[in-house]
């Protein structure tokens, strides 16, 4: 009965005071909460992790915005865009020698490194969101299964399902050749010769025409963590666990 | 790697095999053993392993030595091991590969997978203690039983309390953090839900809600890191504080873009700033929705997405004729160029000059010569 002529206006302006004190009310919450386990959250890889899944449950991101409650009162948003910006510049540093592509563990390693002894834990899952969060600003950064883990890209090469295997069945050794792929994977030479120069191409392989028997295509993304160890090529094919 | 003996891969009488598994070295300790890979064996009294050529040399300790055991996950080139804590060998143990060992573990390293599968059986096992029920018929030098040994093997077993309670501690913490995460999110998703029903109303009344109330809608979600329900685009756009943010990097990036030809990729853009700002970081997302801005704020900057997908923030005052011109100029210069031989000579990043290039060639003023050795571009004659 009273529908008619009360105006979206009423309606709109209730609501909108409803949700004004609603966020005051939370603000107040989230600053108990902080004052808490703001210490945990810094700390506690497992802890963010759990911090994080719950805020996808209910469809909230803490990390959208640097203007968020969630970033200014718990802190979360600066480690992880730091993060980001770590990233960022471990993978420019190296894109001259692995074309763009790096495995998570020597991200990982070097990121740590670069952030010293008395830096904050980090785990591969913050790494992991810091990187979903950089996907936005467009530079290609991805990340592609491989072996257990993944690589990350951080170029806008054109990586597909072909590509990707291929990866995938180099990461036992660091290299493949054109009869493992034909072997493996019951591919033409054709196919193999295609997806092999692409990666020569976008700088992520390298060939070794003088290896013994047949061209060998190294995956520099790959080796480059087995020769920070001064493994040689050859003891890395006869790789340990 | 003391513990184990030698003996024939044969079970005894009243032992069962449970499960074994191929593709397995051993590890004394954190090093390897200096055998080969072979198979590992449980059964319910032991774990076996053995060099397939060599059926009658194989090792083996009971069960009934393990004092607990670990799993350590695999990672690229590295295989997935279980760690198995052992008691002492007992003085009447019979000679096996090793004489003595500075570990008191061992390591199963799986080659071919399988750890799973098999960490699960030998779990069930040291659980079920079916050896203690049963006992094989060759006297088997179990050393220790259940209280046993205990004493001799203090040392490990007050090391192994101590990490129980020191994780007991800390999941004490813990929960009572994960508590009151949880009630936190509880009232985190009423805020969601509030926003929803305060999105519908507004999209059922398009047009009759403010600006400003608009505006200040979109504040909510940004502080409360909700997406915008209504127009699904990231949240933000439009609010004041990325109005603000969008003039502060007109002004800050004035003077590095001129530096760098008038481009800079956002990647480049986004390290700048928060480098600058050393806290109150910007989001990634918060630099693209500033970004977005520059043009209906007229400020003289522009983003600029490439057909790569490869986004960038660009002098207005450099236009896309200029770059063009230049890039031709170049090539034409050297006869041909490669990303990386213009990047060096513009000093500008390798990403950057392959855009410029590319974009050249759109515009049928550069062609491509493309093989392994590496993509180069050619003044285009046609």
């Amino acid at each position: 009965t009273m529908r008619r002529g009360v105006g979206t206006g009423a309606i709109a302006k209730k609501k909108r005071a409803e949700m004004s004190k609603q966020l005051e009310t939370f603000k107040s919450h989230l600053e108990e909460f902080a004052s808490k386990h703001k210490q945990e959250i810094r700390k506690n890889p497992q802890f963010r992790v759990q911090f994080q899944e719950m805020c996808a449950t209910i469809g909230v991101d803490p990390l959208a915005s640097g203007k968020g409650f969630w970033s200014e009162m718990l802190g979360v948003g600066d480690f992880y865009y730091e993060l980001g910006v770590q990233i960022i510049e471990v993978c420019l540093a190296l894109k001259h020698r692995n074309g763009g592509l790096i495995t998570l563990d020597e991200l990982h390693q070097r990121v740590l490194k670069g952030r010293g002894k008395y830096a904050q834990e980090v785990s591969q899952d913050d790494l992991v969101r810091a990187i979903k969060k950089l996907k936005v600003m467009g530079n290609g950064f991805g990340m592609i299964p491989v072996g257990g883990s993944y690589l990350v890209q951080s170029v806008p090469a054109e990586l597909n399902m072909d590509h990707t295997v291929v990866l995938q069945l180099a990461e036992k050794k660091g290299y493949v050749t054109v009869s493992e792929i034909k072997e493996s994977l019951n591919w033409q030479k054709e196919r193999a010769s295609h997806v092999l120069d692409h990666l020569l191409k976008e700088g992520l392989a390298w060939l070794d025409s003088q290896a013994a028997g047949e061209a060998q295509y190294w995956l520099p993304a790959l080796f480059s963590e087995l020769s920070s160890r001064d493994v040689s090529p050859e003891e890395a094919s006869q790789m340990t666990p | 790697m003391d513990r184990f003996s030698w003996t024939n891969s044969r079970t005894e009488l009243n032992e069962t095999y449970v499960i074994e598994q191929r593709g397995v070295r051993l590890y004394d300790g954190d090093e390897k053993a200096k055998l080969n890979v072979g198979t590992a064996f449980l059964t319910t009294h032991r774990l076996i392993w053995g060099d397939i050529k060599y059926e009658d040399s194989c090792l083996a300790f009971p069960l009934s030595q393990i004092i607990f055991i670990e799993e350590q996950a695999g990672g690229l080139g590295k295989s997935a091991k279980i760690v198995i804590h052992l008691h002492p060998a007992p003085e009447n143990k019979e000679p096996g590969p090793y004489n003595s060992s500075k570990y008191s573990y061992i390591k199963l390293s799986f080659k071919e997978h399988g750890q799973i599968e098999f960490y699960r059986r030998l779990t069930e096992e040291m659980t079920l203690k079916r050896w203690e029920n049963t006992p094989i018929s060759k006297p088997i030098s179990t050393g220790t039983g259940s209280q046993g040994g205990r004493t001799r093997a203090v040392g490990i077993v007050g090391i192994e309390r101590k990490i129980e309670e020191k994780r007991k501690e800390l999941d004490k913490n813990i929960s009572e953090a994960f508590e009151d995460l949880s009630q936190l999110m509880v009232k985190a998703k009423e805020m969601v839900e509030l926003s929803r029903s305060i999105a519908n109303k507004i999209k059922d009344k398009q047009g009759d809600i403010t600006e400003d109330e608009t505006v200040r809608f979109k504040s909510y979600l940004l502080s409360m890191g909700i997406a915008n329900p209504v127009t699904r685009e990231t949240h933000g756009s439009g609010t004041h504080y990325h109005l603000q943010l969008s003039k502060q990097l007109g002004d800050m990036l004035q003077a590095p873009l001129e530096e760098r030809g008038g481009m800079m990729a956002l990647t480049e853009v986004y390290c700048l700033v928060n480098r600058a700002r050393g806290m109150e970081l910007l989001s990634p997302e918060d630099l693209v929705n500033a970004c977005k801005m520059f043009e209906s704020l007229k400020l003289p900057l522009r983003l600029r997405v490439f057909d790569s997908g490869v986004m960038v923030v660009q002098l207005q005052s450099h236009s896309e004729e200029e770059m063009i011109a230049s890039a031709l100029d170049n090539v034409s210069e050297k006869g041909s160029l490669t990303a990386e031989e213009f990047a060096k000579l513009l000093g500008l990043s390798v990403l950057l000059s392959k855009e410029r290039l590319l974009l050249a060639e759109k515009m049928g003023h550069l062609c491509r010569d493309d093989s392994v050795e590496g993509l180069r571009f050619y003044p285009n004659l046609f």
